[in-house]
């Protein structure tokens, strides 16, 4: 709780120093989701080792299928956090652009045939030109926002309208199915190891992000131009540049994840693929303790809101939620913590805490 | 601070162009709307020659109209607000259930759509403006809210069969003669509209006059364009947010059952996108996000362009679905392009202006 922890910060500066840490939000959350199964169902937390219908051995189990299908929210919260980051707004064309680069993967895959018996081209070059096309679009989104100097969010509507229709003219209106096994390893499992892959293609991403953050002062720049653009650009930096540059890693990250919901199903709807994901990963970003309106960031509190709605999800279907209602409860609950974490609110409560601590020695005195 | 209407103190500004911000761009709306209008009137011709088609255009985007008025008011104070596609459907979703299947009365059911708006209004204005979350967030977990209530509402959709209702549903206004046309066979077919294109064209006029005329308009201007100067003319900004989100909820409710009165039916998948399409419609009709900026009677003509175009692109033949979404992020895409040059153009001028002669008109102004 908020705020007994900062009621007493100069007794224990190392408990309020954590409580203070951007990162506290989300393990809050998660701790108290999963104590909330615990309490609920213990068996919400068993894995197994199971056969599945290739006959390989694959893990399972809830906290599985969460870090499963959290990957590709995760590593759209990475680019996303990145675009707040800099620009100050967010870019809700993330799902429209994941039927894109899907659509190109499957047209390169398939060729002009919807149905192939074999691929037509290698997966890798499909991957490279869905992530060419997908960055491209990225430097659309970016040129309008950097130099048109348009709002974030109202450019990124332009491909949030088109977007979906654009997939759908890219393949004719038609759903090709991959039927090559090799494709499927990569949204599914590859044989031998029982970690499904979206999780580890996830972990591939925060590292080389986490590398390149570490190796470069990409992260300095992001967070000073989101701070004050008039300012970097006095010290030597380049905003539209720097601007730029974020939404085509967000770009890039589509791409990934595009891949990935391809992969899992071998095929596309462009209509529903990665529906409403712009907003839940927009919610990665804000449930991560970033202010959505720029500035400072944190990736892996960013990553962690990923999980942490991803947990809710999947806490929600366990018991027994319709997936057109779940909506509903993840409002809540988004409230809920957004409220506690509003810094009026923080205020309001350590005041509360200080009354009682002050009206407590005075009454046994009396 | 982009300069307001024609306030009082208009004449103390330096001399330049007489059109502000506001009108130019709305201006420049009316405009392409009259070119589209004439473009499809004497080339494409077909149905455009009888005014009953454009009048079939307005009665059905009235609630379109209605929603966008109270986008508009939230963007001039320099919120947003996503919840109104949500809110519009949870409306039509309950009245229908309401009317259907507890034989309720029509009246209480227009007063269930206000009360539903101004709930909605009241949360989210509050959460917004008394406890600072950023109102993206706010509106967005509201629009998850809202569709999530409507499946657990009712799942499946439906058509009203109450008697009073599909009566109110029926009923057209006729419209003076010369509007109307004849059949071939040279019977009179006398032009008639909708019962919610009244409500959305009163609603136009009302806010138009708030915006212009009171101190309650004015304190919208003055708080979207600059928060700190308006809390230094003693506005109550806090209150000003506050009422500027319930208001667009409200009408969000109202236009909720304008919606329900065109189709009749409750179904979880109605007025979906409206958010967009309210927010681009706005925009086209020379609203800025940044707030400070916005005229009504261009979000009138904004809500007729984007749907003029519509019905255009599927006369010209392009019929396939992803055209119509393909056209709108174009149109908006121009428009914005073309917005954001003007104002960057104006910027530098009225620099230029105030450079040139910086002593009489600013001491004068303070």
């Amino acid at each position: 709780m908020p705020s007994k922890n900062k009621a007493v910060p100069p007794k224990t500066p190392l408990w309020a120093r954590i409580t203070k840490h951007q990162i506290i939000i989300p393990i809050a959350a998660l701790l108290a989701l999963a104590l909330f199964n615990l309490i609920a169902d213990p068996s919400f937390f068993r894995i197994e080792l199971k056969e599945n219908s290739a006959g390989n051995m694959i893990l399972s189990g809830n906290l599985i299928s969460i870090i499963d299908s959290g990957s590709e929210l995760a590593i759209l919260a990475l680019g996303m956090t990145l675009v707040t980051a800099a620009s100050g707004g967010q870019d809700i064309s993330v799902g429209a652009a994941i039927a894109i680069s899907g659509s190109v993967m499957l047209r390169v895959l398939c060729g002009n045939n919807s149905h192939p018996t074999s691929l037509q081209a290698p997966i890798i070059v499909a991957l490279l030109v869905a992530c060419l096309v997908s960055m491209a679009f990225g430097a659309f989104n970016g040129a309008l926002v950097a130099f048109f100097k348009i709002q974030p969010m109202v450019a990124t509507l332009i491909l949030f309208t088109a977007g979906r229709s654009i997939a759908a003219w890219i393949n004719n209106n038609e759903l090709p199915i991959v039927s090559d096994e090799t494709f499927s390893y990569f949204g599914n499992n590859i044989p031998g190891i029982p970690i499904p892959t979206p999780f580890l293609i996830a972990i591939v991403c925060f590292i080389v992000t986490w590398l390149f953050m570490k190796f470069t002062n990409i992260s300095l720049y992001v967070q000073s131009v989101g701070v004050n653009e008039k300012t970097s650009r006095l010290n030597g930096l380049n905003p539209e540049f720097i601007k730029l540059m974020t939404y085509v890693l967000l770009g890039l990250c589509v791409a990934i994840a595009a891949f990935i919901k391809v992969s899992r199903i071998s095929t596309i709807n462009y209509s529903v693929v990665a529906k409403d994901i712009e907003m839940d990963a927009i919610l990665a970003v804000a449930l991560g303790g970033n202010a959505l309106s720029g500035g400072k960031f944190s990736m892996s509190a960013s990553v962690l809101g990923a999980y942490v709605i991803q947990f809710l999800t999947t806490t929600l279907y366990k018991f027994e939620v319709k997936a057109t209602a779940l909506p509903a409860y993840k409002a809540v609950v988004v409230i809920a913590l957004v409220v506690l974490s509003a810094p009026t609110v923080r205020e309001k409560l350590s005041q509360l805490s200080k009354k009682f601590r002050k009206k407590a020695p005075a009454a046994k005195a009396a | 601070m982009l300069s307001v209407t024609s306030s009082p103190e208009g004449k103390l500004k330096a001399p330049r162009s007489r059109m502000t911000d506001t009108n130019l761009l709305t201006a420049i709306t009316i405009v392409v709307f009259i070119a589209m209008y004439l473009y499809a009137y004497f080339v494409l011709q077909e149905g455009f020659v009888k005014p009953q088609t454009m009048l079939n255009l307005i009665s059905t985007n009235a609630y379109l109209i209605i929603l966008a008025c109270g986008m508009s008011l939230v963007m001039i104070t320099g919120g947003i607000d996503i919840s109104v596609g949500g809110v519009t459907a949870l409306v039509s979703m309950s009245c229908a259930v309401y009317l259907d299947m507890h034989g309720g009365n029509v009246y209480v059911a227009m007063l269930l759509a206000v009360g539903i708006g101004l709930a909605f209004g009241i949360v989210q204005g509050f959460l917004v403006a008394y406890l600072k979350i950023q109102p993206f967030i706010v509106t967005l977990a509201g629009m998850f809210f809202a569709r999530g209530l409507i499946t657990i509402i009712h799942t499946n959709p439906f058509n009203v069969e109450n008697k009073d209702f599909v009566e109110l549903k029926d009923t057209r206004i006729t419209l003076p003669d010369f509007l109307g046309s004849t059949t071939r066979r040279g019977r009179f077919i006398p032009a008639t509209i909708e019962i919610g294109v009244v409500v959305a064209l009163a609603i136009v006029v009302i806010l138009f006059v708030v915006l212009k005329w009171t101190k309650l308009g004015r304190n919208f201007y003055a708080v979207g364009g600059n928060r700190q100067s308006a809390l230094m003319l003693g506005i109550n900004t806090q209150r000003t947010t506050f009422i500027s989100h319930v208001i667009c909820s409200l009408l969000a409710g109202i236009g909720g059952f304008v919606y329900f009165m065109h189709v009749g039916s409750g179904s979880p998948s109605h007025a979906t996108g409206a958010e967009m399409n309210a927010i681009a419609s706005a925009i086209i009709g020379g609203t800025m996000l940044t707030g400070g900026v916005g005229n009504i009677i261009g979000t009138l003509f904004g809500v007729l362009s984007l749907s003029l175009i519509q019905s255009i692109v599927s006369s010209v033949g392009l019929d396939q679905a992803w055209w119509t979404g393909i056209t709108i992020a174009a149109m908006l895409c121009i428009f914005l392009v073309v917005q954001s040059i003007i104002i960057a153009r104006r910027k530098k001028a009225n620099m230029k202006a105030a450079n040139v002669k910086v002593p009489k008109p600013k001491e004068a102004a303070s």
